[in-house]
């Protein structure tokens, strides 16, 4: 009964005939042994551009913002588009853990641990530049609504930058509790095959004390399915919330209802391409080829085809509404600031439809999908394009505003606001690389649990199973 | 905690596991616990644990973060400080259902979470018996409780029978205690290591 069934016409999601001890051995192994040279390499450039990005912002609260190139109209430049851009980059996560888990997608077991840490890494790096936008940081703390001495002075609950607040703060520490709490069996693990003491002792605490016991194991299950129950909602609403910060204004161009769902799909979009782009590099690296398959990413790649597709039809829409609408301003935004190639920023609305709409239709090919080499360029290519979507956005609907006289000169970052961005790469990968290093890249646990159903191994003995007449099979399998 | 005296049967799958724990709680013996390393669909069921109400913990915790939510919102927007925003009404709720919903899941996740860790007794620092180390490896490690009258023999042929592929007798600490891993044994020391 417990000898669960699953026909051979799907693709394994493990591959070769595995045991869950050679499981444990294979995920276990990178932190087990010492570093390779490029690991330090890697390692190494990541601390170089933090260091980079604390400067810039060392600067940043020295001198003031005024460091940075925004101006009269464009009051929001490169920082907030980087915001937007990362807090997209960490949708992915939380999709493929919850989402996907609610489902019942089987393939998210391979992917999901290092896309929750992605998930993590790139809402901290987002979070850094509201942060450090407010120029005064160290007032920081008004954002949050507490009894004070200032009258006591409240926030504006009915403003879309507090919710946003709430949702970013939500979001970071549901992911990383959901994360965390995923890892405690995985530490267990790690522990009890440790041979150093102190390997013994640092997984020990990180472990909390687990045994696997049946009883835990049964709260543990219940508290994931809540968790991705929790979050699926919640994902869905962070990017949601932050297209109000642009949605509930009346900038031209930014005044739009379908503003929450295209920006949820292009959130998706971006961070699957984040996930192809660092799993590529893992599945080599870490020689796990096994368990993140080409049927891993074959799935990733359709879900970039999808929301690339869903994106583009948004893209295709606001341009139908700026004439549609016969709103001069709109018009003006859409027609010429955006989509007029020889308009000032003409070019970056073009490279974002070449990268995000057109691009991503190679992936109707079942080749280009299994492709390594595509995958990991388009991911990049992708990422690209929804840099440039945020851009768009902010830049051209501000650079020129209702009032001629105020149009502002061609805006273009400063070398710190290029830094602070470098900085925020600086400090996603250095959480990346010792990610990497300490800890379960892969779900022991939950790879576990899949392998006798979609290991390949125990598949090619479903054989027998498929034999059976009807009636047994029903009688044996099915429950 | 006093000390107690158990049985332990290792098994290394779970097709086997499932008709001994059958077997052992027919013949009449306690199962201590069962530890696995990864979750086993109906095991607890098997075993005749209850299920677990974590999740209507949950559904408090989450319902709470929406009570302090609207309750302080509309107690600061009508009651200690009624800002005029364009003429709009002060109780204005469609505005703050972002905020609401975002503390119900945040009380619900980080309540549940809690909850869970306090069940299971797990935080940094604290220390348990290990029955087994390969409990969280490879094999699925039943333990039965003694009392006065077991014959630790006779149980060890049973399980033995049962499909158990190792068995022992130890005397252990069931609760839990303040401690580190480091002098713990270490059955993987003599591994050799190849660079990844």
């Amino acid at each position: 009964m417990h000898l669960k069934y699953e026909s051979q016409l799907r693709e394994p999601l493990v591959y070769g005939d595995k045991n869950y001890h050679q499981v444990t051995e294979d995920i276990v192994r990178p932190i087990e042994a010492k570093p390779t040279r490029l690991w330090y390499i890697g390692f190494y450039i990541a601390v170089c551009l933090l260091l980079f990005g604390v400067y810039a912002i060392y600067r940043d609260v020295t001198y003031g913002i005024g460091q940075w190139n925004l101006n009269k109209t464009v009051g929001w430049g490169w920082d907030i588009t980087n915001f937007v851009w990362w807090v997209g980059i960490g949708h992915a996560g939380t999709l493929i853990s919850a989402i996907l888990l609610l489902f019942r997608q089987g393939w998210r077991t391979g992917v999901n641990r290092a896309a929750e840490a992605m998930t993590i890494f790139a809402v901290m790096c987002a979070g850094q530049f509201p942060i450090w936008h407010m120029g005064r940081v160290w007032m920081a703390f008004f954002v949050l609504p507490y009894p004070n001495s200032r009258g006591p002075l409240w926030v504006n609950f009915n403003s879309p930058l507090l919710w946003d607040v709430f949702a970013i703060s939500t979001y970071f520490t549901v992911s990383l509790l959901f994360w965390y709490s995923g890892l405690l069996p995985d530490f267990a693990t790690v522990r009890d095959r440790a041979f150093t003491k102190l390997r013994k002792r640092l997984y020990g605490v990180a472990a909390f004390g687990w045994t696997g016991s049946t009883k835990h194991w049964q709260r543990h299950e219940s508290l994931s399915l809540v968790l991705a129950g929790l979050s699926t909602p919640l994902v869905l609403s962070v990017h949601t919330i932050v297209s109000f910060d642009f949605a509930t204004s009346v900038i031209p161009g930014w005044h739009t209802t379908i503003f929450p769902p295209y920006f949820v799909a292009g959130a998706i979009f971006s961070g699957f391409a984040m996930v192809q782009s660092l799993m590529v590099i893992i599945r080599k690296v870490f020689a796990m080829e096994d368990y993140i398959t080409m049927g891993h990413i074959e799935a990733m790649n359709k879900v970039i085809v999808l929301t690339g597709s869903i994106v583009g039809v948004a893209y295709l829409t606001e341009l139908f509404m700026g004439w549609y609408s016969q709103n001069k301003y709109e018009g003006y935004t859409f027609w010429y600031s955006r989509a007029y190639l020889f308009s000032p920023y003409g070019w970056s609305y073009w490279g974002m439809m070449a990268c995000n709409v057109l691009s991503p239709q190679i992936f109707w090919f079942r080749k280009m999908r299994r492709n390594i080499f595509v995958t990991f360029f388009m991911s990049v290519i992708v990422n690209i394009g929804m840099w440039f979507e945020r851009f768009v956005i902010i830049v051209t609907s501000l650079y020129r505003d209702y009032l001629p006289s105020s149009w502002s000169v061609y805006y273009s970052p400063t070398i710190w606001e290029i830094g602070f961005y470098a900085g925020t790469f600086g400090l996603f990968f250095t959480c990346f690389f010792l990610f990497a290093k300490y800890f379960p890249v892969i779900a022991i646990a939950e790879i576990k649990y899949v392998l006798k159903t979609t290991g390949e191994g125990y598949k090619g003995r479903m054989d027998k199973i498929e034999g059976e007449s009807l009636e047994t099979f029903v009688h044996d399998h099915a429950h | 905690m006093a000390k107690k005296k158990f049985v332990i049967g290792c098994f290394d799958d779970e097709a086997v596991l499932f008709p001994a724990v059958k077997k052992v709680r027919t013949a009449g013996y306690k199962i201590h616990d069962v530890y696995t390393p990864f979750a086993v669909h109906g095991l607890d069921h098997a075993m005749g644990l209850r299920e677990t109400s974590l999740h209507t913990a949950g559904f408090i915790y989450g319902i709470t973060g929406t009570t302090t939510a609207l309750s302080c919102i509309s107690w600061i927007f009508t009651k200690d400080w009624p800002l005029n925003i364009g003429g709009k009404p002060h109780f204005a709720l469609p505005a703050w259902i972002p905020i609401t919903f975002e503390l119900t899941v945040l009380f619900a996740a980080v309540g549940m979470v809690l909850t869970f860790c306090y069940l299971c007794q797990l935080a940094p620092f604290v220390k348990k018996h290990h029955f087994h180390a390969r409990s969280t490896d490879d094999l699925f490690v039943m333990v039965i409780e003694c009392t006065d009258k077991t014959n630790t023999d006779d149980l060890q042929a049973f399980l033995t029978s049962g499909g158990a592929v190792e068995t022992n007798v130890q005397v252990a600490e069931e609760g839990w205690w303040l401690g580190r891993y480091d002098q713990d044994e270490m059955p993987f020391q003599t591994k050799e290591i190849v660079a990844a």
